[in-house]
């Protein structure tokens, strides 16, 4: 009796472990194939199922004339994230590789400000920043967009640096320095390949998320020049054509590159 | 040595003092100014009298509390999956995970457009099955954006639990098996204390993501469903209302601070802490 009743709890266990399980996991990347699936629709509309397999919103996608605005705007947008990634590497990478050095009470202290950005939602600092600039008598712009952006963004670079430079051994540094090796030159060959792997991943991501935002792109960027996301919304709550789809294969095939360059860049030392 | 090292952070604190601080400060500032130009406390007094938007606050943290749960229960079979997963299998979960977090918002809000629509396999499906006689629509409702925001959260609850179970070790739940406990009291007792902090710092990141969604919640959500992301829009891009939107923004980061500060004391908390 005891025996069938431990016999029907473990059968259960694995029943809720597989079944369920596997069924959440579906349920997470299902709507990404789904988007997938969509793009190589040959039907005018965006029913489900879809009508057959064609290549014809990719076309017109790429097409220059037809799609014009979203190649403009996707111009705009890549534009913006190149130079959010510049600036955000610039004060980062160094910013991070000095906190994982300084005192401890410093570091404490100072880290929390520079991670905040973080679990604060971006729509109320888009809100935050329009006022700043609006009291200041300027309007929104493309050097509006790029700074708030950069504060927006930084912490993800600040982390993945940070998580490296603090693994990294203090050790081989002194030893570089011991054997007369000059600043730079310790810098160069020793702390920047360490946290260069930080620095190309935070790269990554920053990028993504800087052609993705729309809050602190839509309160602070010039109205005259549309962007990616902006576009793409705009689109998704008119028309819904095809190209939408489309562009979702797009952004899901970087996304997927994101992933493998995380995996090999920044995974090998967060596992 | 030490003092010029930390000479190379300055420009970053600089940076975010100037552009991410005080911006901030400035908008708490002028939440505190009245219409005619006195300072106090007016504006929310104003927000807080008004039982429409009384009704979006709670809403919005009516549907923050929501998500959160929904997001946990689902989470818990794959987690446990994942617990028991080999390298590959929890390679493959890993990556599952990732995808869709990494994936554009715009791309994670069509599917879900597709998905919840008329034409969608949902709608599609249980017509088929003769569930239901017409073809319906789950968009511009709670239960459609609740559905969307679970998939969309789903990675950032995950993810911090996926890193603990990665340093978990597993003699401790089969030390509970030996001992005689049954698969999900060893599960329980064993596995899932240890996770408890990483769960509470996930709920944090998935409520605090789930009431300030503002374009899944339009989106989905649809003009009818308003939650307090879209009235602070309203009230800046149409009424031009500055003190009102920044009060009615104080309040968002109150109010969800205040939850978020609960959970993080809580997973400091020394009992918890002592099984991690």
């Amino acid at each position: 009796m005891l025996e069938t009743r431990s016999k029907i709890s473990t059968a259960l266990y694995w029943g809720f472990v597989w079944g369920c399980g596997l069924a959440v996991l579906a349920f997470m990347i299902g709507p990404i194939l789904l988007a997938l699936l969509m793009s190589f629709n040959s039907g005018t509309t965006l029913r489900f199922p879809p009508e057959g397999f064609s290549l014809r919103w990719y076309e017109m996608l790429f097409d220059p004339i037809a799609s014009e605005p979203i190649h403009t705007a996707a111009k705009n947008s890549i534009e913006v994230a190149l130079s959010t990634v510049a600036v955000v590497t610039l004060i980062t990478a160094p910013a991070a590789w000095a906190l994982a050095r300084a005192p401890k009470r410093f570091a404490g202290s100072v880290e929390p400000v520079l991670l905040a950005p973080l679990v604060l939602p971006s729509l109320v600092y888009a809100l935050a920043a329009l006022l700043a600039l609006s009291l200041l008598g300027l309007g929104p712009s493309f050097l509006a967009v790029l700074i708030g952006h950069a504060a927006v963004f930084a912490p993800l670079m600040f982390r993945t640096v940070l998580g490296l430079a603090q693994r990294m051994n203090p050790a081989l540094e002194e030893a570089s320095a011991t054997l007369g090796a000059s600043r730079a030159r310790t810098f160069l060959r020793i702390s920047l390949p360490g946290i260069l792997p930080g620095i190309f991943a935070g790269a990554f991501l920053v990028f993504m998320q800087s052609i993705d935002n729309v809050s602190v792109t839509l309160f602070l960027g010039d109205p005259g020049r549309t962007m990616l996301p902006l576009r793409l919304f705009a689109m998704l709550e008119e028309s819904l054509d095809g190209r939408v789809a489309a562009v979702s294969g797009v952004l899901i095939l970087a996304a997927a590159l994101l992933l493998v360059t995380l995996q090999r860049f920044g995974g090998r030392d967060a596992r | 040595m030490i003092r010029k090292e930390t000479l190379l952070s300055w420009p970053m604190i600089a940076f975010m003092v100037l552009f991410f601080i005080s911006p901030l400060l400035l908008l708490a500032g002028i939440s505190l100014r009245g219409e005619d130009g006195s300072w106090g406390l007016g504006n929310f007094a104003a927000f807080l009298s008004d039982p429409f938007a009384r009704g979006v606050l709670t809403g919005t943290l009516a549907l923050g509390a929501k998500v959160t749960c929904f997001v946990s229960l689902a989470a818990l079979p794959l987690v446990m999956l994942y617990w028991h997963a080999g390298k590959r299998l929890r390679g493959l979960i890993l990556i599952c995970t990732l995808l869709p977090m990494l994936t554009a918002n715009v791309v994670r809000t069509f599917a879900w457009v597709v998905l919840l629509g008329r034409n969608g396999p949902i709608s599609q499906t249980l017509l088929g099955l003769g569930l239901t006689e017409r073809p319906f629509s789950l968009l511009f409702s709670e239960t459609g954006l609740i559905i969307a925001l679970v998939q969309i959260e789903l990675p950032l609850l995950l993810l911090p639990v996926f890193a603990v179970l990665n340093r978990a070790d597993r003699k401790t739940l089969e030390a509970a098996e030996v001992l005689g406990a049954g698969r999900w009291r060893a599960w329980f007792s064993a596995i899932f204390p240890q996770i408890i902090p990483a769960v509470l710092a996930g709920w944090v990141l998935v409520f605090a993501s789930a009431t300030t969604s503002y374009v899944t919640q339009s989106v989905i959500g649809g003009a009818r469903l308003i939650y307090l992301p879209q009235f602070v829009y309203r009230e800046v891009g149409v009424l031009f209302q500055w003190p009102m939107a920044a009060a009615i923004s104080i309040l968002l980061l109150a109010s969800t601070g205040v939850i978020m500060l609960g959970l993080t004391m809580l997973a400091r908390h020394e009992r918890l802490q002592g099984h991690a």
